[in-house]
């Protein structure tokens, strides 16, 4: 018990840590890792939206799944499944997207922007938190996506496949792929340094199980605090690698906070999307990204949703800057909000007019 | 089967462990038998139904888990 508590703890240490270090040797501050941030400069880079500050072929997602990838293979993890609701994965992959874009940065980032003195993250982990909370309440009504099956291997490979693509782009810098000249996107450290620490990374949290919405989740719902252990170890570490590396960024405070806005309701209501739509899907983005890597067809779609998202919320002129949050923003989550609440009640009434079926047909199995 | 087998088999997280919950609450003294296909379960339920001080054993068959629970 004490020995798997370590293990937790170590493993979102060694994110915390790695991030620092990322800071350090060039990743924008506070943005050591941040897959929303990363798969939108992925999005970026490829051209699917135009917002020039932010394109690049982030190592870090293309490590977090061949290191994944690798890892599950060689404990026998890896297996392709999936028909488990692609469509209604897609679009909270999508609305997720949309949440995390507002507030500037997914789970992981606000815990990194929290562990270097950003109160603004504070108000987004109570909209995460909110989020959660109102999700657990679908799961506990029979909130389902339904069972996920057996597919064909080639389905499982799918993700592995687009990181040796990615992979190849960022090496040979073909003229196709954009890469910003300035701004957070032409912000990294080198791309060996990033892909290296992100191959650690992706392989442990392969078989730690590490999730941002699994910690509060699990904590709430049935009072295992194990995966919270492994955020509190995300935290800490990267609080010691923060001082330790950029002693001269660390601040506390609202104001000024590096790629950051200080508009309350909308850090608060971005993440609350992030945080229901993270319980719906079982994962945050970067749990998502590992299981897609071990042949999750589902979690390859609810990513292909983020990028998507990223896509739009560029498009669109939905994602915030540091200057705030504009109106097709707002609108984008609130629009968010009911569609993912309308999903999720949708869902649960239709379980629950099956469930009476069942009873009066006579045949109730249990669960 | 046993009459409480429940069957989490494909299930995202949290459900296998929500599920093994509902059943660990309607415990009735007959061992309860849960049907997983992912490790991550497994590891999951074995936390969740330890702390809650029952004896779990897990058995591996064609890439899939049973995981057998009593007092």
């Amino acid at each position: 018990m004490r020995n798997n508590r370590l293990k937790i703890i170590i493993s979102g240490g060694l994110i915390g840590i790695l991030s620092a270090l990322l800071v350090k040797l060039g990743n924008p501050a506070n943005m050591g890792i941040c897959v929303a941030c990363f798969y939108r400069d992925i999005t970026g880079a490829l051209g699917l939206h135009r917002a020039s500050v932010v394109q690049y072929l982030r190592p870090e997602i293309i490590g977090f799944i061949l290191g994944a990838f690798i890892m599950a293979k060689f404990k026998h993890e890896f297996k392709a499944r999936g028909g488990s609701s692609p469509v209604i994965r897609f679009v909270l992959g999508f609305f997720l997207m949309i949440g995390a874009l507002v507030f500037l940065g997914c789970p992981l980032r606000m815990i990194l922007r929290l562990s270097n003195g950003d109160l603004n993250a504070l108000v987004g982990l109570i909209g995460y938190i909110v989020g959660i909370l109102i999700g657990i309440q679908f799961i506990k009504k029979g909130f389902t996506l339904g069972r996920s099956i057996k597919q064909t291997p080639a389905a499982g490979y799918f993700m592995p496949a687009i990181a040796i693509i990615l992979l190849i782009f960022l090496i040979a810098k073909p003229t196709f792929i954009i890469f910003s000249e300035k701004g957070p996107g032409a912000l990294h450290s080198p791309v060996w340094i990033s892909l290296v620490a992100a191959l650690i990374i992706g392989a442990v949290i392969q078989r730690t199980r590490l999730c941002t919405a699994g910690g509060i989740r699990d904590a709430f719902l049935i009072k295992d605090y194990h995966f919270l252990w492994g955020l509190i170890g995300i935290f800490a570490f990267s609080l010691i690698g923060n001082l330790i590396f950029n002693p001269a960024g660390f601040k506390i405070g609202f104001v000024d906070q590096p790629v950051a806005h200080n508009d309350f309701i909308w850090n608060f209501l971005g993440m609350t999307l992030t945080g229901l739509t993270a319980v719906l899907l079982g994962g945050c983005p970067l749990r998502q990204t590992i299981l897609a890597s071990e042949g999750d067809a589902d979690s390859a779609i609810t990513v292909i949703g983020f990028i998507v998202g990223a896509a739009f919320a560029h498009n669109f002129g939905l994602a915030a800057s540091p200057k705030g949050v504009g109106t097709n923003g707002k609108i984008a989550v609130i629009i968010g909000l009911i569609v993912v609440l309308a999903i999720a009640a949708s869902v649960v009434s239709y379980k629950q007019k099956q469930s009476n079926k069942k009873v009066k047909g006579g045949d109730k199995i249990v669960a | 089967m046993l009459h409480n087998t429940v069957d989490a088999r494909g299930r995202s997280c949290p459900e296998p462990v929500v599920m093994t919950k509902n059943a660990l609450d309607n415990y009735d003294g007959e061992k309860i038998q849960v049907l997983v296909d992912a490790m991550v379960a497994v590891e999951n339920i074995k936390r969740f139904v330890e702390g809650r001080g029952f004896n779990v054993e897990v058995e591996e068959k064609d890439e899939e888990y049973i995981i057998t629970i009593n007092k």
